[in-house]
């Protein structure tokens, strides 16, 4: 069977850090940028945690430290897509952080919210805010929850749950 | 139900004994705390309509008479995660605190990996460990849906462990939930006698062996090793204790849980019908004939299914010397 790649390494602080043979290298930085920026998270949520690349530009993101590089099955949990032109937040990633999201955050009724969780695209015409991917919330039990990512486009929110997620609620 | 016999030397009220293994055990579920609060988790299940008894000694543990856990709002959020109720006893017997560094012996899928996560408050780090590639991938989507962040999963035979991925670091505790005969789950699954083999539980019992060892000797002097099973043979409980306490620097201790339990046994008469080992003949291994255990094995505890309505279980605590 094909195997991933069992190396992590830590990812550079800053450009400072980053190898020269390597422009395209991630850095804790940008990550913290990346959240604040179009999420609002703030940078504060992930002071304890460190972030870890694995195989290309698969972020993953661990409470506490190691040596870099480590070679193990598994670091913490898969947090961020990256090396491409939109960076990609996981589902757990926005399960575990993004109610600390004020930016590109889409609220769904219950219905829509079923439709989301079941995988599929659905239609939303009332959305004014960027493209691209956000983070999805509906309400639980008097609270906003964020469910996943859904990606929007010409607007459609395209679901973004991976399949072993995806549930008939 | 036959397997079961060899232990009627040793189980006092047996035919309550054999009544309640014959009963099926209602799923349950723990509340993830890592996530959401048990107040939240039970107001989502009532919104739901699922009906749901909470176990008195664990606030979080709840047990669905009329539901499995996998479909509703909760489970997708990761508040809740199947798990029965006696599964959750050697996590809080290990009772790790946040900050420190916890060995998960045999962790997938992850029940207790992500329990232990969960009494740590996602800080400091359990290191979860298994053998089997196909488990290691359940017990990180598991731990991914629970949102656990300190966890690092190793592939690796258990009882080779290698501290060398975290430059050597020692444990502060460990939990040796190993693989077993499964003979405690029989209410929850009807065929897991089925394939029940004396050689089996011979074999598995070397594996144990040497599992316990490796958690033993990879803890720090002072820290804490929890062994379980889910098994009422001797060979895999207290046969195992008596060997890891002369094999290396290391002593049991008393423990408290909240549930009715019975002292580890020191003697076992052996053999594949518990009455002797009249069927060893031919056989070098020791286990067949009557063995008398370490004294301080009576410190492990048996959890028999009626006495609390439960699963069958088996926990004992080590402290590691020297």
């Amino acid at each position: 069977m094909s195997r991933e790649s069992t190396r992590f390494d830590r990812v550079p602080a800053t450009d400072a850090e980053r190898p020269d043979d390597d422009s395209e290298q991630v850095t804790r930085e940008e990550i913290l940028v990346f959240w604040e920026d179009r999420y609002g998270v703030p940078r504060s949520v992930f002071a304890d945690h460190t972030f870890w690349e694995r195989g290309a530009g698969k972020i993953w993101i661990f409470r506490g430290d190691a040596p870099s590089p480590v070679d193990i099955e598994g670091l913490g949990m898969t947090f961020l897509r990256t090396r491409q032109e939109h960076w990609k937040p996981t589902t757990d990633a926005v399960q575990r952080f993004g109610g600390h999201a004020d930016q590109r955050v889409i609220h769904l009724d219950d219905d829509q919210a079923a439709t989301f969780v079941a995988g599929e695209d659905q239609e939303i015409t009332d959305w004014d805010g960027d493209w691209g991917y956000l983070v999805v919330t509906h309400d639980l039990v008097g609270e906003s929850e964020p469910m996943g990512v859904g990606l929007y486009l010409y607007g459609e929110l395209r679901s973004q749950v991976p399949k072993g997620r995806q549930r008939e609620l | 139900m036959e397997v079961l016999d060899r232990y009627e030397s040793i189980v006092d009220d047996f035919e309550a004994f054999t009544a309640a293994c014959e009963r099926p055990l209602p799923s349950a579920v723990r509340v993830n705390t890592i996530k959401t609060t048990v107040e939240r988790a039970r107001a989502a299940l009532d919104a739901e309509d699922v009906a749901y008894d909470p176990v008195d000694w664990y606030p979080g543990l709840l047990k669905l008479p009329d539901d499995q856990p996998g479909t509703n709002w909760p489970y997708f959020h990761g508040w809740i995660y199947g798990q029965e109720e006696v599964s959750a006893v050697p996590a809080e017997v290990l009772a790790p605190e946040p900050g420190e560094r916890v060995w998960d012996a045999c962790a997938a899928p992850g029940s207790k990996t992500s329990q232990l996560a969960a009494l740590m408050d996602d800080e400091g780090v359990v290191v979860a460990t298994d053998s089997n590639l196909g488990r290691l991938s359940a017990l990180r989507s598991n731990a991914e849906r629970l949102g656990v962040t300190n966890v690092a999963v190793t592939h690796e035979d258990a009882r080779n462990h290698s501290l060398k991925p975290f430059d050597g670091a020692e444990y502060d505790r460990a939990l040796v939930d190993v693989p077993c005969s499964c003979e405690g789950t029989i209410r929850k699954n009807p065929d897991a006698l089925d394939d029940w083999e004396y050689d089996h539980v011979k074999g598995i019992s070397g594996v144990q062996k040497g599992v316990l060892r490796r958690a033993v000797q990879a803890t720090r002097a002072g820290g804490t090793v929890v062994y379980s099973t889910c098994t009422f043979a001797p060979e895999e409980n207290e046969a195992v204790l008596d060997y890891v306490l002369d094999a290396e620097d290391c002593r049991l201790v008393d423990f408290e849980i909240p549930l009715d339990s019975v002292p580890g046994i020191t003697e076992w008469p052996g053999g594949e019908d518990g009455a002797g080992g009249a069927d060893g003949a031919g056989s070098d291994e020791s286990d067949d004939g009557p063995r008398e255990f370490d004294p301080s094995v009576e410190k492990a505890k048996r959890i028999y299914p009626h006495l609390n309505d439960t699963g069958g279980f088996f926990c004992a605590k080590l402290e590691v010397e020297g």
